[in-house]
């Protein structure tokens, strides 16, 4: 790859239109990236990332106007398989790969497919593959079928069947969303390997820290507009968060002392064999107690013992001073306990059915009326919370998936606050909601604490309980190995003794 | 024109719009290819006709918006029908009371209940998948019901059965009244109870059902049980209609059953589909069938054409779909 790696533009974009069903996704947006630099694409969900990544790859065709200059050459439009051979590649999230083929077929996989070939030359394929590891740095055993990797080294795989053929531009869609901390510093040095062979690299992530640390130039998207293009030296995070949110944010310990309220729930010595072990607690109303540690802490489990689905093996669980032991989720909501699932997509709310169903499934018994539903106090009830969180909804009708991730969320919180619940468990509220609704969410959590709820806040971010949780607790391996008050110790000592 | 998209889009015309069209599309075809179509006799003989799939369609709905089957609908109908005929015969033939075959009735429903029961336990519990379990109970009951009669019929009963058959109120046929009233409770346990509510959802995600609060188990045991004593319905009216029962009985109905709920809107992976389309939609087939009857085709080309309609319909919906979003970007 000679090319220049000046100033010029390997590609560029001008005067971006698209609408979809009356709304303008994109407006007058411009994007452009040099070959052999990492240029980060910024934005909330919802900003216009992916629809101009997908303009840039051909799959959506631009408003007339528009002008898409790469290599020298003016389009108007690109379509995917013009793109792909002029080695404009996407790594999407999903990685869309083949998990019972070889590393090998999955590398080589448009090679082979895209030249037609009629019998499969395996050698042929393996040599592929291997020359594209060879150009991350890696080394698989390109023989073994996907699915025996993990998510990491699939990762790579993707990357690697993007270099395949020609590659000029290769986006990347939030890669490092599902790796561990030293998973992505390897990714990040591949990518930098990636930029360092000339190849321009566009990096989409949430991550800022990431974002600061790998790219040299940003371009921010917001409502579909273009905020601006920014060298990254100098940037901040929290200049980043308000130049995509169009919001300051002042984040300020909230912890307080709730001594002289009643205790709603007292958990002493819980165990589950293998996933927690003597566990003990005691929550008061309007507290809100954060639990935070890596993944695999035993949290998730501790919060669906609290929540009636799994059963302690020993220790006991007091709500409002009486014992209780839960035969099934339904005992513990019936009793005040309500559990926000970490996987909002597939267990926290049903995606393909309504905003107003999703709202109400907790809740069936206070809406009905001589025995049958009653549309009309379904409606009340989903209007009072899509009012009191202020939901941002089309029609209670629409299938929730239809609604942002911090929209789900607000839903979602609604939901379980419809059961009129003592106790709220949060697990990973903010998984998949933007930075900017994560604010509003987390306003949303303090009002009910303030209220007098009894709240429990899981997250693995560990600033997330430090500025919105009375104490925190740190888990691992299944035990509280730390308990802190964030009004005596800063989040530099509890992020050492969580991560370090 | 925008109000009357909006209308459009509201859910129950949305729901009606694909049954709604293809009934039009029936009703106008035949009345200009036959002047004998819109006539007394078309409807009694769609009126007599749809029960014994309307009801056997109903018995598949339940199941399928929670993702799931009931391949045993018309064996379980068989069974069911076949008690009603052993009590009958048990206890005078020809001469029982009504009071022999009011328990006749309710023994029926429970066998029905329970056919149901045991593959909605099943399927809750294993979590097999119910086309296999249901596939079983098929086997099972065909297999028992086979040997227990030698294959053969089971007929003699009381004339005061042939009415529930053959008869009508009003005008209206028996059968038909049956039929109707169990739609209108299909319709209102689906839209207005918490186990309709529940089947929706468990269609869906039965895990994020259950992670809810929703005993999924229980609901899952509810709705087969319901599928089985609305197929013992089925078995009672085709043993007053043929005046006898025998293993078999409506057995070309199965698959059609299924096609009858795709046809009114059913969505085939669960979560979604209302009785009254389906009502619609298996009148659309009646009269479909009726009409060429009266043309003079023969009965396997009704059959044939049945196929044809539903695959006109899945490209009219894709077509609907298409023009209104006008190449709707990816839909994941």
């Amino acid at each position: 790859m000679d090319q220049p790696a000046g100033d010029k533009p390997l590609l560029a974009l001008r005067n971006i239109n698209i609408t979809f069903g009356g709304v303008r996704a994109l407006r007058d947006v411009s994007f452009e990236v040099r070959a052999g630099e990492v240029h980060c694409l910024a934005g909330e969900n919802g900003s216009g990332k992916s629809t101009l990544i997908k303009i840039i790859t051909g799959v959506y065709r631009p408003a007339d106007g528009a002008e898409i200059e790469f290599d020298g050459k003016r389009y108007s439009h690109m379509s995917p398989v013009f793109a792909h051979a002029r080695g404009i590649k996407v790594i999407w999230q999903d990685l869309a790969l083949f998990s019972e083929m070889s590393v090998a077929e999955n590398i080589a996989f448009s090679e082979v497919v895209g030249r037609g070939v009629r019998l499969v030359d395996y050698a042929r394929i393996r040599s592929i593959a291997l020359d594209a590891l060879a150009r991350l740095g890696v080394s698989l055993d390109v023989d073994l079928p996907l699915k025996q990797f993990a998510i990491a080294q699939r990762q790579i795989v993707a990357i690697a069947r993007a270099l395949v053929g020609e590659a000029r531009v290769v986006f990347m869609d939030e890669p490092t969303a599902s790796l561990t901390q030293s998973e992505t510093d390897n990714l990040l040095a591949i990518v930098r390997n990636l930029a360092a062979s000339g190849v321009a690299v566009v990096f989409v992530s949430h991550r800022l820290a990431e974002v600061l640390e790998i790219s040299s130039r940003l371009t921010v998207l917001r409502d579909g507009r273009l905020v601006g293009v920014y060298p990254t030296a100098g940037m901040t995070q929290s200049r980043i968060t308000e130049l995509m949110t169009g919001r300051t944010f002042d984040a300020k310990v909230r912890a307080a002392s709730r001594d002289d309220r009643r205790v709603v729930v007292e958990v002493d010595k819980l165990t589950r064999p293998g996933q927690f072990s003597d566990v003990s607690f005691t929550l008061r109303e309007g507290e809100t107690l954060g639990i935070t540690g890596l993944l695999g802490a035993g949290r998730t489990e501790l919060a669906m013992t609290l929540f009636g689905m799994l059963k302690p093996a020993s220790g006991t669980v007091r709500l409002d001073g009486r014992p209780v032991h839960f035969s099934s989720n339904r005992a513990a909501i019936d009793a005040g306990i309500a559990y926000l699932s970490e996987d909002r997509l597939s267990l926290g709310l049903i995606q393909a059915q309504s905003i107003a169903d999703n709202l109400v499934i907790a809740s069936l018994r206070k809406i009905l009326s001589g025995g049958l539903l009653s549309p009309g106090r379904k409606r009340d009830l989903v209007d009072r919370w899509v009012t009191d969180l202020g939901v941002k909804i089309g029609r209670p009708e629409d299938a929730i998936s239809t609604l942002s991730g911090g929209n789900q969320q607000r839903v979602a919180i609604a939901k379980w606050l419809a059961t009129e619940p003592r106790l709220l468990i949060l697990d990973a509220p903010t998984v998949g909601v933007d930075v900017g609704a994560r604010a509003g969410i987390f306003d949303i959590v303090a009002q009910l604490a303030d209220s007098g709820l009894a709240i429990i806040l899981i997250s693995d971010e560990v600033p997330e309980v430090y500025f919105n949780a009375d104490r925190i607790l740190h888990m691992a391996q299944g035990r509280i190995v730390g308990s802190y008050d964030p009004r005596t110790y800063s989040l530099h000592d509890i992020e050492a003794a969580v991560y370090g | 024109m925008s109000a009357l998209l909006q209308r459009l889009n509201a859910p129950f015309v949305r729901d009606m719009a694909g049954p709604g069209f293809a009934f039009l599309a029936v009703l106008i075809a035949f009345s200009l290819a036959s002047p004998q179509f819109l006539s007394g006799a078309t409807f009694g003989s769609v009126a007599f006709q749809l029960p014994e799939l309307g009801l056997l369609t109903l018995a598949m709905l339940m199941p399928i918006i929670t993702g799931g089957f009931n391949l045993a609908v018309t064996f379980t109908a068989n069974l069911s029908g076949l008690t009603v005929a052993w009590i009958l015969r048990a206890n005078g033939g020809v001469d029982a009371s009504p009071m022999v075959f009011a328990i006749a009735v309710v023994a029926a429903i429970g066998v029905g209940a329970l056919a149901g029961f045991i593959m909605g336990l099943v399927i809750a519990f294993t979590r097999a998948h119910p086309i296999l379990v249901s596939l079983s109970m098929m086997i099972f009951l065909r297999g028992l019901g086979e040997f227990l009669t030698r294959g053969g019929d089971v007929s003699g009963f009381p004339d005061f059965v042939h009415p529930i058959g053959h008869g009508s109120i009003l005008g209206i046929p028996v059968p038909m009244l049956v039929f109707i009233l169990c739609v209108i409770a299909w319709h209102v346990v689906l839209t207005r109870s918490r186990l309709g509510f529940s089947t929706y959802m468990i269609g869906s995600n039965i895990e994020a059902t259950r992670y809810s609060g929703i005993n999924t188990r229980r609901v899952v045991i509810l709705v087969y049980t319901l599928s089985g004593v609305m197929c013992a319905i089925a078995g009672i009216i085709m043993m007053a209609r043929f005046n006898s029962v025998r293993v078999g009985h409506g057995e070309s109905y199965l698959l059609i059953t299924v096609l009858a709920c795709f046809l009114g809107g059913v969505h085939p992976d669960g979560g979604f589909g209302k009785a009254l389309p389906v009502f619609v939609a298996l009148i659309d087939l009646q009269m479909l069938s009726s009409g060429l009857n009266i043309l003079g085709a023969n009965q396997h080309l009704a059959t044939a054409v049945w196929g044809l309609l539903l695959i006109t319909v899945m490209i009219c919906r894709w077509l609907v779909l298409h023009v209104r979003f006008n190449l709707a970007p990816d839909r994941r």
